[in-house]
């Protein structure tokens, strides 16, 4: 790692804590006065839909497939987390490694779940794995409808609230964190590759189904935890919470942000899941508001509105700083070869 | 060097390759003729594994590559260029290359300078995203994408193919001047005239048989070539 890199991480990271600490000093002095509490509420709800949303970016945006059931891996880490957490709660664990614990047991299967659900659906080309996700959400909702362990049905309740907003704030970082350095890496970029052009790819040696799979199984891990955070916070769920439309609605939120940047999903994923809520009282026309947002972008940017464009605080200090230095000397040598440079890194 | 024996491959029920058999010694370009549909470019597919053969065999430099992973093929130093353009149109050349060394990372940066001093029109063009790049740059690039392999041997699929006159004279001049550096070159073309001028030996392959193979310099005089595939 060179002393410009880690200075790059040192200062997101400051950034991040920064964002925090306003939010939080403001949720603990009442700074939204009676709504704090549901402020709170819908950062939470904000923090693992980035989870959920970003994960589903790995397989759209930067794999450029296409997933139909999404919300099958969330619901597969959502369950297996809470029964993890029943199963283990009294045993002496403190509350945040338990919410931990079980996080990652439903992440776990969920990843699972993505390896035998890519095996089959991945090594053929075409679209194949929107028909198969959507499957197996299908599949997955009937089962947990009929397992007496998840509810039979009926509403899992009495799951511990584990899922606190700070808590979810930071495995939220953790996860994007973890996916923006999956996406940068030699990994990431061969997976780019495979998108770009299957056959360059093959004939570069490179094992494209193994990568397809592995980087499903790498989403599908990230749903299940995102669905793990969820199920602690909600603490009652039932099947049908993650049907069709929960795929959809996390789809719309990839699209609408930018398949392909992550900070869309997040900007995406924030704003979608807060902006029903800031306007509950019009909650009925949430799926009519979606498709005319949707429609929009599509309209006016194809790509998403963030494209594949990524956020760098270093990048951004950097341009002020140096505008206030260069204003009257522009360098010639900033041109757009600049941005490429840094594509890599 | 390469040795294929009755390699039969066929998609459902059509046979498109029906029994051939061909070799490249080391050292050699061959050249390998045949019409649209032939089967040239399922040959060249299936000696890197990314058809399935029904029968015969492939043996490259004592392996055989029935047996052998598609991704392991490269790591033997065979390098294939498909047909058609294929680059990554959203990385730079630089990138593009360096995807080239993928089986391979070792000394990337000292092959990367070699093939920028082959190419120099790669090396100006380094920062800029290939998709940008004319159609006789992008063929470059995908011919020093193999060569980032540090190949023994190169499988080359129509490189000529949509190229204007003068590109075409350069990328041949630039496979035989590859070949002078010791890689073998087995090359597919319909541009019969110029693929014999530069070959050793050829083969003419048509609807999934070989039907005439020989010495480079003769099939430019045989008849049934002349008729065929020379135009004349
Ligand atoms: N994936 C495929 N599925 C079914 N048939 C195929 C497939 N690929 C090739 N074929 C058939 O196999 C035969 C040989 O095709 P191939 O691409 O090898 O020809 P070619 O000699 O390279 O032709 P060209 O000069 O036009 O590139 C053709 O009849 C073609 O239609
Ligand atoms: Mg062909």
């Amino acid at each position: 790692m060179t002393k410009a890199i880690k200075w790059s991480y040192l200062l997101n990271l400051v950034g991040v804590a920064a964002v925090f600490a306003i939010l939080s000093a403001l949720f603990a002095f009442n700074g939204f006065g009676d709504s704090t509490t549901y402020v709170e509420g819908v950062c939470t709800t904000a923090c693992y839909t980035i989870i959920m949303v970003a994960s589903l970016n790995l397989v759209v945006g930067f794999m450029g497939e296409f997933s139909l059931g999404h919300a099958g891996f969330v619901s597969v880490g959502a369950y297996v987390s809470a029964i993890t957490s029943s199963a283990l709660a009294g045993k002496g664990l403190s509350d945040l490694a338990l919410l931990l614990v079980a996080v990652l047991a439903g992440g776990i299967a969920a990843g699972i779940a993505g390896v035998l659900v890519g095996i089959p659906a991945l090594r053929l080309r075409g679209d194949y794995l929107a028909i198969v996700t959507m499957a197996f959400a299908e599949i997955i909702r009937v089962v947990f409808c009929n397992l007496e362990i998840t509810g039979g049905g009926r509403t899992m309740s009495g799951i511990l609230r584990l899922s606190s907003f700070g808590r979810t704030f930071w495995i939220m970082v953790v996860c994007v964190t973890v996916m923006f350095l999956f996406v940068r890496s030699r990994f990431g970029r061969t997976v780019q590759a495979i998108r770009e052009d299957y056959i360059a790819a093959e004939a570069a040696g490179i094992n494209v189904t193994f990568y397809k799979v592995l980087t499903f199984a790498v989403s599908s891990f990230f749903a299940g935890i995102g669905g793990g955070v969820y199920a602690h916070y909600m603490t009652a769920m039932i099947p049908t919470n993650f049907d069709f439309n929960y795929s959809a609605e996390l789809l719309s939120e990839v699209i609408i942000g930018g398949t392909g940047s992550l900070t869309g999903s997040i900007i995406g994923a924030a704003f979608l899941s807060a902006l029903p809520e800031l306007m509950r009282q019009f909650s009925k026309y949430r799926m009519l508001a979606y498709s005319v947002v949707l429609v929009l972008v599509m309209l006016f940017r194809p790509g998403g509105i963030f494209g594949r464009w990524e956020f760098s605080l270093t990048r951004l200090l950097h341009k002020l700083t140096r505008r206030k230095e260069n204003a009257a000397t522009a360098d010639p040598t900033d041109g757009p070869a600049a941005p490429l440079a840094q594509k890599g890194e | 060097m390469l040795e294929v024996k009755d390699l039969k491959v066929n998609y459902g029920a059509v046979q498109a390759l029906d029994g051939i058999s061909l070799t490249v010694k080391d050292g050699e370009i061959v050249s390998l003729i045949g019409a649209n549909g032939a089967g040239k470019t399922t040959t060249l597919r299936t000696i890197t594994g990314l058809e399935k053969a029904s029968a015969g065999s492939i043996i490259f430099d004592g392996h055989d590559l029935r047996t052998t992973e598609p991704c392991k093929i490269v790591n033997l130093k065979l390098a294939h260029v498909p047909e058609g353009r294929h680059i990554f149109p959203e990385m730079t050349v630089e990138e593009n290359l360096e995807m080239g060394a993928y089986a391979d990372p070792s000394d990337t940066a000292g092959t990367m300078a070699k093939i920028y001093e082959r190419f120099p029109r790669l090396r100006e063009r380094r920062r800029q995203l290939a998709g940008t790049l004319s159609g006789g740059e992008q063929q470059m690039l995908a011919v020093g994408r193999a060569l980032m392999s540090r190949p023994k041997m190169i499988l080359m699929d129509e490189p000529s193919m949509g190229l204007s006159p003068l590109l075409v004279q350069e990328i041949f001049d630039i496979i035989q001047e590859v070949n002078r550096q010791g890689i073998t070159i087995l090359l597919v073309e319909q541009n019969a005239q110029m693929a014999l001028s530069i070959s050793h030996r050829a083969y003419v392959l048509e609807t999934g048989h070989i039907t005439i193979e020989g010495d480079a310099k003769a099939l430019l005089k045989d008849e049934r070539v002349k008729k065929a595939y020379l135009g004349q």
